[in-house]
């Protein structure tokens, strides 16, 4: 298996550089948590505005992943699958809401869906309120997580060959079959790593988020803005109890999807 | 060759003073005018001014964590006291230079759409149903904060007014509040150029500002009474000494005292506290009853442990009964 040499050098570089850059400030996080004690950790995270903020910000990054998924094996399907003209330029675009700063984002976003906006103010006379809402949450998530999904799921879709649909047909399967039994066993993988990328990096978005969310509290205000609230009246410890509560949180969130994509693969594979 | 480049550039930095002014986020507009006025006037000769500008709270924590500021100029005291505690600033800071160290100040006052559709007249007016304000998060700004302690200011002076009954009258107000935006020109944003909501609470300065760029579309609304936002300013102390430029901070705040700073600031609509510039101006600012912090709340300490802290009166206000 081992070709090329250089195990133990890259091993080293590899725990070096995860250990400065990942687990030394999250160390540095929990080691600051652990000095409070529990009962004043459990007093900042029983907060209600702490709770509220909480769901929310699960409740709007599940549903943006969840619509990612979705959304994004369609657009990964059809920039695979498809050819017409203006294709690489829609690639290219898949791109755009990483490079573009999130603040950025996130007016831009604001000034369409506000109540005065383009899409606001027609979706404002059907009742819906998008911006200064949860929905314009999960509107900014959808936009900044888009290309997680895509661009996990885009190489593997392209590593199917056509045969094996082919061959599927031929041997009777339905398109639906072929879809079901055939092309997203493969798929689920890529899929799941890409649900967990949007949902974990929804989970942390700030820039783009306080913009359009109006920042009630109890009500649009999501558990990085109350740890930035904390930070701007000095209360450092309880900021850090919640950024903890958030890693630990996320932490197990990543691990189950992990197990869950494995015994997926593992019943694929079965 | 190499020792001659190293004694002139030591020559150069030791003749030249470079200071960072450390400040709040709609300040640059003002000193982008103070600095270069500074620069002509014989105490700046030599001195370089160097801005960083962002959320007051956000600096004052920068320079904590190390930012080599060597003067802060802040929206609020309370900033400026937290720099103190951390041993940066001597903590009797306020009572280095005159007004207690704020040589400009401002108030809040109440932007309306034209023509006061709502019939806004006082803070009262803002707290009946169906009336939308956009003001800042007091949990991530100061001028949230003012806007808060404006109207509270308001409801303590109503006749039989208790504790229970500001309250009240704050859960209603904040009922109203559609957006808590991050800083002062996001609301700005929202309120100005997105036409959202009804009323925008903000810096007098700032009012001026946006009447002045929308005009015809808003109105302002001078309230009874306000609460005074002074803008302190200090000397980071331990920075200053360390790098050789306190003589040169010390000059460039005692600068802001000066007629030509204090006409600066008034033209930017912040009110000098020189009594000369700022009867010059009286037909600018607005005349309202000013509270203080000091005399209405206790102070900013006092003031954010019982309305801003965790627990305190703001969070109550949203929390469900």
């Amino acid at each position: 298996m081992r070709v090329l040499p250089g195990f133990g050098i890259s091993l080293g570089i590899t725990l070096l550089w995860l250990g400065l850059l990942v687990i030394l400030p999250l160390a540095a996080l929990a080691a600051k948590a652990a000095g409070m004690g529990w009962h004043d950790l459990w007093q900042v995270w029983s907060e209600p505005r702490v709770i509220a903020a909480l769901e929310l910000s699960f409740f709007t990054a599940a549903i943006a992943a969840v619509a990612n998924l979705f959304l994004g094996l369609l657009i990964a399907w059809v920039l695979v699958r498809y050819r017409f003209p203006g294709r690489k330029l829609a690639d290219a675009l898949v791109d755009l809401p990483f490079a573009l700063p999130t603040a950025v984002a996130g007016i831009a976003l604001t000034t369409l869906y506000a109540p005065t906006g383009w899409i606001g103010e027609p979706l404002s006379h059907l009742g819906i309120k998008v911006a200064f809402a949860p929905l314009g949450i999960v509107v900014a998530l959808v936009f900044v997580t888009l290309p997680f999904v895509v661009r996990t799921v885009q190489p593997v879709l392209e590593a199917v060959p056509h045969e094996v649909e082919e061959a599927s047909a031929s041997l009777g399967a339905s398109r639906l079959q072929t879809f079901r039994r055939v092309i997203l066993p493969e798929l689920i993988p890529a899929l799941a790593t890409g649900f967990a990328l949007a949902f974990a990096r929804g989970l942390g978005e700030y820039g783009s988020v306080v913009f359009i969310s109006g920042n009630l509290p109890m009500k649009t205000e999501i558990l990085p803005l109350v740890i930035i609230g904390k930070l701007d009246q000095y209360a450092v410890p309880a900021a850090t109890a919640i950024a903890v509560l958030m890693l630990i949180l996320s932490f197990i969130m990543l691990l189950a999807i992990n197990l869950l994509q494995r015994w997926a693969q593992r019943r694929a594979v079965a | 060759m190499l020792r001659t480049i190293v004694i002139l550039a030591l020559a150069a930095a030791a003749s030249a003073v470079e200071l960072l002014n450390v400040s709040y986020d709609v300040a640059r507009e003002v000193y982008k005018d103070v600095n270069p006025a500074f620069a002509a006037s014989p105490a700046g000769a030599g001195v370089t001014v160097k801005q960083s500008h962002d959320g007051s709270a956000k600096q004052a924590r920068a320079v904590i964590d190390g930012l080599p500021a060597d003067v802060v100029t802040m929206n609020s005291a309370a900033d400026i006291d937290a720099i103190a505690k951390a041993g940066l600033i001597p903590a009797d800071w306020q009572g280095l230079l005159p007004s207690r160290s704020a040589p400009s100040y401002s108030t809040h006052l109440i932007l309306v759409r034209a023509g006061n559709p709502k019939g806004i007249k006082d803070w009262g007016d803002l707290a009946k149903p169906g009336v939308e304000i956009v003001q800042v998060n007091p949990k991530t700004g100061a001028n949230g904060k003012y806007s808060y302690l404006a109207a509270l200011a308001w409801a303590k002076r109503q006749p039989g007014a208790t504790d229970d009954s500001a309250k009240a009258f704050l859960k209603s107000f904040f009922a109203n509040v559609i957006a808590l935006e991050k800083g002062g020109r996001a609301a700005t944003t929202t309120f100005a150029q997105r036409g959202l909501g009804d009323v925008l609470v903000t810096f007098e300065s700032e009012v001026f500002r946006i009447e002045q760029e929308f005009a015809g579309k808003v109105a302002r609304v001078v309230p009874s009474v306000s609460v005074r936002a002074d803008n302190p300013v200090a000397v980071v102390a331990r920075n200053a000494e360390k790098k050789g430029s306190a003589v040169a901070a010390k000059a460039y705040l005692e600068f802001l005292y000066t007629t030509p700073a204090q006409e600066i600031f008034a033209k930017n609509f912040l009110r000098p506290v020189d009594a000369a510039v700022l009867a010059k101006h009286a037909g600018t600012f607005a005349t309202l009853d000013l509270v203080t912090v000091e005399d209405a709340f206790g102070g900013w300490a006092a003031a954010q442990k019982t309305h801003f802290d965790d627990g305190g009166w703001f969070d109550q206000l949203y929390q469900p009964k």
